[in-house]
């Protein structure tokens, strides 16, 4: 078969050819060519991360460090708030927090991940949005901060129950690493940037290294027989069991952090009433549905039978009407779930779990219910 | 009884006016792992090119379309029961639904198992 011509166009991550030795599929993914499984396939990679460890290439992945001008991380992270609903300078040094750049709107640009290293900030940002959000970072922070864009940092990420005994093997201090710890780190004499989190539910690692150095770290993991490759394909359906959004899908600029049910990442000091309360793009809208709840949110929703029920599925309140309530935004089958599992946005009336409502496949009334998220409990070492 | 081939990667044995239909291996590597896989009733009947069967893999839903017209006198219980046979035995086992052949020179269009490998090499 010849390839697509669009393969063309897509650039290639530093493990590329890793990849394909390893038997990796690679299909073109948010302007790259990424591996959507390897040869033990989605069902088995899916599993074994749950069980064992799973090494994920997300080098597609935007990396950029935030540099204070004034050389004070405060400064940094005051300006970052100025962009995002969630408390910056509340970030402890060597601690990181989820956040979500906004729009006038209320709408979400991007999610992302801030790090504070403590003489600088450290972001990871998603491979479609990177280009966006480094300009938007320009265009409202180059006055504080310089804004420094890493292209030739790979990233990797190591999840599931036995990834701290993998890399303990390495750097016995990892082990001590909490849940949503961050910082610079040697693994291999090699000076990379590690995180004690992830994108499966499973606790895990990620793992920013030069790209000239990741191959021989990656080389030394898969070494190791708890380890298998995991493809996109496997990271998806994790995701979705650990109930985590996939931007683009679960959230993009038509929906607010309070439809999202992402209240939590939003902390007091940007509330009403807190320290440093508004001042990010949409507030007025966010802080009020903070208050008083949004029209529509984001649910956990579970089919009966075992059809996978998939983005883009329209959702009905009863069997026959006509009347189109809601939307599946991701939605397939969730291998440790052994069934399918679905997210999508209904009205807020309708968002209690349990409720009961119907999607519409090939032609046919499925009855479905809300669930509550996530569907597989997360195993993160708080 | 012969077997022959679609250029959609189905099968078919026939056997008199019966033919039993599957997907082939180079087929079931494409789509992955199955988990659903949704098979017509017994005493439906079938367009040639009308959607007969869904199979879900973990990554997306595939349509399986009827390569022939006819009846259906039997759909596989137990591959509803199993979808992951597609996987394990696709040629075999997992079958999906056996067809009373409308019209026998609708078969002339079809491929032999030397025919269709060589579409898939």
């Amino acid at each position: 078969m010849s390839e697509p011509a669009t393969f063309s166009s897509l650039k290639r991550v530093p493990l590329h050819a890793l990849h394909l030795s390893c038997g990796g599929k690679v299909v073109p993914f948010a302007g790259y060519e990424m591996p959507v499984q390897y040869a033990a396939g989605v069902l088995k990679e899916h599993l074994h991360t749950r069980t064992s460890a799973g090494l994920f290439d997300v080098s597609h992945m935007g990396q950029i460090r935030l540099r204070p001008k004034s050389g004070r991380v405060e400064d940094a992270a005051a300006a970052l708030e100025r962009l995002v609903p969630q408390d910056i300078l509340g970030i402890a040094p060597g601690r990181q927090r989820y956040a979500l750049f906004t729009n006038n709107e209320g709408g979400i640009l991007d999610d992302l991940m801030v790090a504070n290293f403590g003489d600088e900030l450290f972001l990871v940002v998603n491979a479609a949005c990177k280009a966006d959000d480094e300009a938007h970072l320009r265009a409202h922070l180059a006055r504080d901060c310089e804004i420094i864009p890493l292209p030739d940092r790979a990233l990797i990420a190591l999840q599931g129950p036995k990834a701290v005994g993998v890399l303990a093997k390495f750097d016995a201090g990892i082990a001590a690493m909490r849940f949503m710890d961050s910082g610079p780190r040697t693994l291999l004499d090699i000076p990379c940037f590690v995180s004690r989190s992830g994108y499966t539910g499973e606790d895990g690692f990620e793992i920013s290294v030069p790209a000239a150095d990741v191959e021989r770290l990656v080389t030394t993991l898969l070494a190791d027989a708890a380890v298998l490759p995991i493809g996109l394909g496997a990271r998806d359906s994790l995701r979705l069991e650990a109930g985590l959004c996939l931007y683009g899908h679960d959230i993009d600029t038509t929906t607010t952090p309070v439809e999202a049910a992402l209240e939590w990442s939003i902390q007091k000091a940007r509330r009403k009433g807190g320290a440093r309360e508004g001042g990010f793009p949409g507030a007025n809208t966010i802080l009020r549905q903070l208050e008083e709840g949004a029209p529509s949110r984001r649910v956990g929703l579970k089919a009966e039978g075992r059809a996978p029920v998939r983005e883009g599925a329209p959702l009905f309140a009863d069997a026959s009407s006509t009347n189109k309530i809601g939307r599946v935004t991701s939605g397939g089958f969730g291998p440790s779930v052994n069934g399918p599992v679905a997210m999508g946005y209904v009205p807020t009336p309708l968002a209690t779990p349990g409720t009961g409502l119907f999607t519409e496949l090939r032609g046919q009334r499925l009855p479905m219910h809300v669930a509550k998220l996530p569907f597989v409990a997360p195993t993160y070492q708080r | 009884m012969t077997t022959l081939f679609t250029s959609d990667h189905e099968w078919l044995q026939i056997d008199g006016d019966t033919a039993t239909i599957g997907i082939t291996d180079f087929a079931q590597s494409q789509l992955g792992d199955v988990v659903f896989v949704e098979l017509p009733k017994a005493g439906r009947s079938l367009k040639k090119a009308e959607t007969a069967a869904t199979v879900e893999s973990v990554k997306a839903a595939s349509d399986v379309y009827a390569p022939i017209s006819g009846e259906v006198v039997e759909s596989n219980d137990a591959l509803a029961a199993d979808p992951s046979l597609i996987n394990s035995d696709p040629q075999g086992k997992a079958w999906f639904f056996k067809l009373k052949l409308a019209d026998k020179s609708e078969l002339d269009g079809l491929m032999d198992e030397a025919a269709y490998k060589a579409q898939t090499d």
